[in-house]
């Protein structure tokens, strides 16, 4: 079966902010693959290198040396997106919209019909609980209630894979309980998840695999049961152990 | 062209919901109806200087819709990170270009349209005439003009991070060439060499908006432009506008969105 996503010896470097400096390479020849309905948790510190391969994923840079692909088709090619959806981290959308009129804009960029989109705008509203706000202008919400708008767009499309940078960044306790139900729910549904979060209890959870990256290379890729049997401890110390920080384990 | 509409859209609801437009209008109209309610030395053809004044702050009122609508689309898409989840749909940034200066092109003629409706209203109250057609062609020239502008403004905000730093820019810019552009010839050829020939160069290089400015034909009741140098002025204006968004286009497609 072709992967949903698939990356080969992906590389991305970056021109140094100064002419001394040496060019700064936030990704080393990364080689994944993601199959589908795997919900794929991709793990890293920050700066190792996670939102840029998302970003090679979504088009929004350009890799070095390597390729991309979105179910077989390269990522620089618009199409690509098209059964993909998207959250990024902490976005503010659109203010002087509503969640109604800001899904409905969306849905027309997918050219998904009317009617069609009356009926996912109603469900997806509903499932995010933002029913009663569906009228209010965004600049009115919260922060939590922004995110779940986020998570209502990138679901308009029925999208059969979701890519998400740190669905739950900022969210209070409850935010995050409702978040991690609806990527559950999306995996029972079939749907491939791929998504990056410093919540590793929360990954440990939901995950079927998993990645950590550090430094822009991948350090170990597997299911999380197996690596929880492999290290005999959560996914949070082979994290910090991978990582480099203790406590030392035994592999 | 589902994609650049619904940009489109989302630019004029923008427009619609935000202060700037009713408040240039309330300005416009208060300072024309008090000027028009006042009568100077019991000139009878006082309805001519409330038309130019008039005319004037609609000409000022539109460009300040046209920059400050412009200059900020793509910036605030940047800065609030909607353009993320925007260009992680089959969205082009080609797409983004075209949707945004449809968008602001749209508003301003959306906005034009009120206030050419109230100099209708006001100057057709005191003269007792409507020169309809007068004012179709006053109003497309300069609707015309206006999309070379933001076309303009459009390219500057791909190319400065500051929507401020881009207005003040584009404004200098658009009221230099307004005001002296139509002179620049002769400046040249005042010059020495090889002054000269980079003065005539910008002349021929700059778009020359006054070439838009009907504003005479309207206050002084002449007659109307002919069509086919209407349309030549409208071919004219769509060549500049296709420059500039080609250009806004070259320079996004390669700016980094992560940074």
């Amino acid at each position: 079966m072709e992967p949903i996503i698939e990356t080969k010896n992906l590389r991305v470097e970056f021109r140094a902010q100064n002419s001394g400096q040496a060019k700064k390479v936030a990704v080393k020849d990364l080689n994944l693959s993601i199959r589908a309905g795997e919900v794929f948790g991709f793990l890293g510190p920050n700066g190792a290198g996670k939102t840029t391969t998302m970003n090679v994923l979504l088009g929004f840079v350009n890799a070095t040396s390597g390729a991309a692909f979105l179910f077989g088709v390269d990522v620089r090619e618009p199409i690509a997106r098209q059964r993909i959806g998207y959250l990024p981290e902490l976005t503010y959308y659109y203010k002087f919209l509503t969640a109604e009129e800001l899904l409905r804009f969306y849905a027309r960029i997918f050219g998904i019909p009317r009617a069609e989109a009356d009926r996912r705008i109603d469900h997806l509203l509903k499932l995010v609980e933002l029913e009663s706000a569906r009228k209010r202008p965004i600049k009115t919400y919260s922060k939590g209630m922004q995110q779940r708008v986020g998570l209502a767009q990138a679901l308009i499309n029925n999208p059969d894979l979701l890519i998400l940078d740190e669905p739950t960044s900022g969210l209070d306790p409850l935010g995050r309980m409702k978040v991690r139900e609806i990527i559950q729910r999306l995996k029972n549904e079939g749907k491939t998840v791929f998504f990056s979060s410093h919540e590793l209890g929360e990954v440990e959870t939901v995950c079927d695999r998993v990645a950590i990256i550090h430094q822009g290379e991948l350090k170990v890729e597997g299911r999380v049961a197996d690596l929880i049997e492999k290290y005999q401890a959560n996914l949070e110390k082979i994290f910090l152990n991978i990582i480099g920080y203790e406590p030392q384990l035994s592999a | 062209m589902n994609t650049v509409s619904a940009l489109a859209g989302v630019v004029i609801k923008e427009l619609y919901r935000r202060k700037d437009f009713y408040v240039l209008f309330f300005l416009t109209a208060v300072i024309t109806l008090v000027m028009g309610s006042v009568s100077f030395f019991h000139d009878a053809k006082i309805v001519r200087y409330v038309k130019e004044i008039a005319l004037l702050l609609i000409w000022v009122s539109a460009l300040v819709i046209a920059i400050g609508t412009t200059a900020r689309q793509i910036p605030a898409e940047r800065e609030s990170r909607t353009i993320f989840p925007l260009l992680a749909k089959p969205v082009t940034r080609w797409q983004v270009i075209l949707g945004k200066f449809a968008g602001c092109w749209l508003a301003c003629g959306l906005a034009l349209i009120v206030f050419y409706l109230f100099f209708g209203v006001v100057s057709g109250s005191r003269e007792h005439h409507w020169p309809l057609l007068n004012f179709c062609q006053a109003l497309w020239l300069q609707w015309v003009m206006l999309g070379v502008v933001v076309a303009f403004v459009l390219l500057g905000s791909v190319v400065f991070a500051a929507p401020s730093s881009n207005a003040t820019i584009s404004f200098i810019v658009v009221l230099g060439i307004l005001v002296l552009g139509r002179y620049l010839n002769q400046v040249a050829l005042q010059q020495p060499e090889p002054l000269c020939a980079v003065i005539y160069g910008l002349y021929f290089l700059i778009p020359h908006l006054e070439w838009f400015d009907v504003r005479d034909l309207i206050i002084y009741d002449q007659h109307l432009v002919g069509w086919v140098d209407c349309g030549l002025a409208t071919l004219y204006a769509v060549l500049y506008m296709a420059v500039f968004l080609v250009g806004a286009w070259l320079v996004f497609r390669r700016k980094p969105l992560n940074l």
